[in-house]
């Protein structure tokens, strides 16, 4: 929803004022597969909402954008967050990140845990200062109204180590369950945003069990049309599980993180901070699956992360500096 | 009088700051107005999740006039002093000045300034703007292009002095006479003039501004829903305080839950409720049990009535409950004795090596400990290997606050019903206490044991890598630690030999951290840890050393203490003495400072901790029968008595340059009272030694006590400083055969007065 400007009496001398009141709009502003399908009296299916999520930014400006061909541990880390949340330009981008968090797979026994979900990521530079409003639209959208359940916002400060960022903001609470991450970057690599970003994560496989009222994952409703989460996953999840706990082979992977350790600084060398960041990425899943494994010690850990907090943290200074108006004159 | 309304809008404030940041404004915008020169006749603040309010009664619509008499020069003075004197009080004319007349000094102008008020809204408009921008947030953040900070984006600012918008700009917010109420229930936009409209406007916006009638809201109706269904809340002020921060309009609602659940443990099922899910727990009060039902208290009023939200978040608990079951049940099928291996493989602290390797050493601690406190050895030791073991466990790793508290139930599951088993059990949850201030400390012996094992070696180990805490800091909580010592050895009221426990712990933690540190040095020489209670000892007879020998420049091994030690091991030694005596001196600090908080002198304190000693019980008699005796009017005179003996020893060895020694020769005492002071003398010394040994400080001093009288009449009729230097001599002696035996019980020259 669009702020409501006040243009009467002495205010309009001032400014403008952005009003907060949660309005329901009087019927959807277009079709949607959400809105299809609450009209048919079905709930919507996974497909759905993230299509209806995509249609939905779409309309406030945000470029669509595909999954980031690289292992991630959170959407957050895809370039079109962490990078483009730093330097001067607006951006407005949404998309869908595939996450690989190896220690979190469960061989496909446990209704609520995965080794890989999705994440529907959303960020809006600068923030619009309506972005609660906007954020609470897109819930109504698909299928969730704020005026039949327990909308929070509960204190959450986030911070990725990693790559230096932290930023203030809440978990968004439905019914007692977290079901998005809102935040306001306040810095990345260690650098101050400027302007501040604003952040959504929904966590779509949450959501759509809330939406879908089904208490295992698997159970979810993929495509409306008789696929379900479990027909396309569970096998995956099962196979990268033994591959995670048991399969992967820790020489390797200790070869190959020093490989790409290597290679980001290469190519931080050459001032390339684009592929060196995948390269940074590469080094944090390559530790991520050492760490699966169980082969990581302790002492070890601690040196592991501070290596890919270095990695990425260079990336994002160095991409910082080819944002800067000066920079850019200068090339 | 005009009323000040403000009213700070911004997106959701974290709950736990809200209350303070009430208070905060209260403070900042109170000495703001009286620094501008208003004395506010009242204020008030409130805080709900999106608003910080005040309103200020009783300001004037101008500040007063501030009147000024300058006085100049005299009438005949020169031209530039008199212009001068124009200029600096703003006058154009001389004639606009008085002429005073002084008999004195003669004629003199005098300049009469007005200072005037200022309009209130104009003081206002500075000071807020002023507020806002220095508010001291715990953590506050940049939005959108703005360089403003706040707790989260702040949308508008309310400021209303006597029904006109009191006009100011905060970062490109300009001040307004608008507000909004309930995201959800609200109608929008309202106009406000003042705060009587603003409350009622509010209120029909499904807002309720105080916290209190918020939080009286809660509860009142969570126990309305309670008494409809036979059932009791169970109280949770920490959480009440916190759910009153997340709802504008509270709307109780009772979720049920399967009954099914309540075979777990009810800290389990407590802990998921109100740390996860923000729910109030119920009782059945006719099993004394948890019921099947939870309170939640939601921000919407439902159209469905709350079934929906209801529905939910039962649905949110049923999940959570079932992961912890699904832990409860995988942890049960491994004993805690299997799972003290695993501890190998958990970080106690980078520098001081794993869990595994600190529940060695308290295992080896709680043995020595285990006979002072009247504990089997045996089973303290077997404790003190299993009270760590729940740490692996699934369900610790969900909520570590449970630790202790989990190991118990698992040891009370797998090792049997018996009586000496429970005591484990018990010593596994309380081992961890005192936690807090308020929190009770462990009365069963082995659980003393280990916890004190447990405290001590946490202390050692953290003063032998140097992370003593600081002023500001205090992350691994050793102050706490060090009150748990404390209050365990107070509550148990029995003497522990403290600094033989600190140089046993020292000597553990030091001679791992030698042999974690020789890995990288191929020369040195590991440290057979066999070799613990002999280097303790050797530490102790170190400091021994120190303080009955004059000199200490003779090397460690010289002096006995080294005898038969390789190089490495005495320079061990001297390490254990160091940090040992730190921890010691740490800890007797830490007791000081709970012995003034709870009311004694600090002079008395000074001296009392004086004499050197290392037990708690013993200070804590000490200090108790000092102030006691300080009480009596004996005591109290004495003290003046001993002061005046001490002050003419300091003058009489400072003009000899050297102490005053020797002992008194009992012929030479010619004077009655120097007699009589000399017999009372020995006869209390003897009293005080037979009080002494039994630890009856209160004889002791009484002892003391009783040398008043002879004291007071050996200053009136004696002169100390005689002509015959042999008789001078002998009566420094007997000063300072007093002096020695005051200090048995305290240094008297500490106390104030007298």
């Amino acid at each position: 929803m669009r702020p409501r400007l006040l243009q009467a009496g002495p205010l309009a001398l001032y400014a403008q004022i952005v009003m907060t009141q949660f309005i329901a709009p009087q019927a959807a502003p277009r079709e949607t597969p959400c809105s299809r399908a609450l009209a048919a009296g079905k709930v919507p299916s996974f497909q759905d909402i993230i299509l209806t999520l995509s249609d939905y930014w779409a309309r406030q400006g945000c470029v669509i954008l595909q999954p980031y061909d690289t292992e991630v541990g959170a959407g957050t880390l895809h370039p079109a967050t962490t990078l483009r949340a730093l330097g001067p330009k607006p951006w407005r981008a949404a998309y869908v990140q595939p996450s690989r968090r190896p220690k979190d797979g469960r061989y496909g026994e446990n209704p609520n845990r995965l080794g890989h979900y999705y994440q529907y990521q959303v960020i809006l530079k600068p923030n619009p200062p309506n972005l609660q409003e906007l954020y609470l639209n897109s819930l109504y959208e698909i299928g969730i109204d704020p005026t039949l359940h327990d909308i929070r916002f509960v204190e959450d400060d986030w911070e990725n180590p990693t790559v230096g960022a932290w930023g203030l903001g809440w978990e968004i609470w439905c019914d007692g369950m977290e079901v998005s991450q809102f935040t306001y970057f306040q810095q990345v690599g260690g650098l101050d945003c400027k302007p501040v970003s604003g952040e959504l994560t929904y966590g779509l496989e949450r959501l759509a069990m809330y939406v879908q009222g089904v208490e295992n994952v698997y159970d979810l409703d993929f495509n409306g049309l008789g696929v379900s989460y479990g027909d396309v996953f569970l096998e995956n999840e099962r196979q990268q599980s033994t591959f995670n706990f048991e399969e992967s082979d820790p020489a390797m992977l200790k070869r190959w993180f020093e490989d790409a350790e290597r290679m980001c600084t290469h190519l931080r060398d050459k001032r390339l901070p684009l592929p060196a960041f995948d390269w940074a990425l590469k080094c944090s899943h390559l530790f991520n699956l050492l760490d699966a494994r169980g082969v990581v010690s302790p002492t070890e850990r601690q040196s592991f992360i501070a290596r890919v907090r270095d990695q990425a943290k260079g990336c994002a200074v160095l991409w910082a500096e080819t944002q800067t108006p000066a920079q850019e004159e200068a090339v | 009088m005009p009323q000040f309304l403000l009213e700070l809008f911004s997106e959701e404030i974290p709950a736990r700051m809200q209350k303070r940041a009430a208070e905060d404004l209260k403070k900042l915008l109170m000495d703001a107005l009286t620094k501008a020169g208003f004395l506010p006749g009242g204020m008030e603040t409130f805080s709900a999740p999106r608003r910080l309010v005040a309103v200020v009664e009783g300001l004037p619509e101008r500040t007063a006039d501030v009147r000024e008499e300058r006085k100049g020069p005299k009438v005949d003075a020169p031209a530039q002093a008199i212009e001068g004197f124009l200029r600096g009080a703003g006058l154009t004319d001389i004639a606009q000045a008085r002429v005073v007349s002084d008999s004195k000094k003669g004629d003199f102008y005098v300049a009469d300034l007005v200072k005037p008020g200022r309009a209130t809204p104009d003081a206002l408009a500075d000071i807020v703007p002023d507020i806002i921008r220095n508010f001291p947030w715990p953590k506050s953040m940049r939005w959108g292009e703005g360089t403003l900070r706040w707790v989260r984006p702040l949308h508008r600012i309310l400021a209303v002095f006597d029904c006109e918008i009191v006009p100011f700009e905060v970062d490109g917010i300009a001040s307004c006479n608008f507000s909004e109420g309930h995201r959800f229930h609200g109608t929008g936009l309202f106009e406000v003039k003042d705060f009587e409209d603003y409350e009622a406007k509010l209120s029909a916006a499904h807002v309720v501004l105080d916290r209190d009638q918020r939080k009286a809201q809660i509860k009142a109706d969570a126990q309305t829903l309670c008494h409809a269904r036979n059932l009791e809340l169970i109280d949770d002020e920490g959480l009440l305080e916190e759910v009153c921060g997340l709802v504008d309009e509270p709307h109780v609602i009772m979720g049920d839950m399967d009954p099914s659940f309540l075979d777990l443990p009810p800290e389990v099922i407590r802990l998921t409720l109100r740390v996860n899910q923000k729910y109030f727990v119920v009782r059945d009060p006719k099993t004394g049990g948890l019921a099947p039902h939870f309170i939640i208290v939601s921000n919407v009023k439902a159209t469905d009535g709350g079934k929906k939200i209801a529905l939910g978040n039962a649905r949110v608990l049923a999940a959570r409950l079932n992961d912890a079951r699904y832990f409860w049940d995988l942890d049960r099928k491994a004993c805690l004795e299997s799972r003290v291996p695993k501890l190998d493989t958990l970080v106690f602290h980078e520098k001081l090596g794993s869990v595994g390797d600190k529940v060695r050493r308290i295992v080896a601690l709680a043995g020595e400990i285990a006979p002072l406190v009247g504990a089997d050895v045996a089973s303290a030791k077997h404790a003190a290997l299993l009270a760590k073991a729940d740490l692996t466990t699934e369900m610790v790793g969900e909520f570590p606050e449970l630790q202790g508290v989990m190991g118990r139930y698992y040891q009370l599951q797998q090792g049997g019903s018996e009586a000496s088993n429970k005591i484990i059990a018990d010593a596994i949850r309380d081992h961890y206490k005192p936690v807090g201030p308020s929190d009770q400390v462990p009365s069963e012996s082995v659980a003393m044991a280990v916890a004190l094992a447990d405290k001590l070696d946490t202390l050692t180990g953290f003063f032998a890598i140097g992370e003593k805490p600081t002023g500001s800091g205090d992350p691994y909580a050793l102050r706490r630690a060090a009150l748990g010592v404390i209050r365990i050895v107070r509550n148990l009221g029995k003497l522990l030999t403290l600094s033989s426990k600190l140089a046993f712990s020292t000597a553990q933690v030091t001679i791992a951290l030698h042999n974690q540190t020789i890995q990288f040095k191929s020369a040195a020489v590991s440290i057979d840890e066999a070799k613990v209670p002999l280097l303790a000892q050797r530490a102790l007879d170190y400091e021994e050393h120190l303080n009955s020998s004059v000199s200490v420049s003779a090397s460690i091994g010289e002096i006995g203490v080294g005898r038969g030690l390789a190089h490495e091991e005495q320079q061990l030694v001297i390490t254990i003495w160091v940090i040992y005596t730190e921890v010691r001196d740490f800890i007797l600090e830490r007791l000081r400072v709970s012995l003034r908080d709870e009311g004694f002198a600090p002079d008395v304190l000074e001296a009392a901790f004086a004499i050197p000693d290392d037990d708690i019980v013993r200070i804590v008699a000490r200090v108790t029968a000092l102030a006691k005796v300080l009480k009596t009017e004996d005591g109290a005179n004495l003290v003046a008595g001993l002061k005046r003996g001490a002050n003419i020893l300091r003058a009489e060895e400072k003009k000899d340059g050297a102490a005053a020694q020797g002992d008194v020769t009992a012929s030479r005492l010619a004077e009655p009272a120097e007699r009589g002071l000399h017999d009372a003398l020995l006869a209390a010394e003897a009293q005080m030694e037979q009080a002494l040994a039994a630890e009856q400080f209160d004889a002791a001093m009484g002892a003391l006590a009783g040398l008043r009288a002879p004291v007071d009449l050996f200053f009136e009729n004696v002169l100390v400083n005689d002509a015959d230097a042999a008789i001078r001599q002998n009566r420094l002696a007997l000063l300072v055969k007093l002096r020695a035996v005051s200090e048995r019980v305290a240094d008297f020259s500490k106390l104030a007065g007298g």
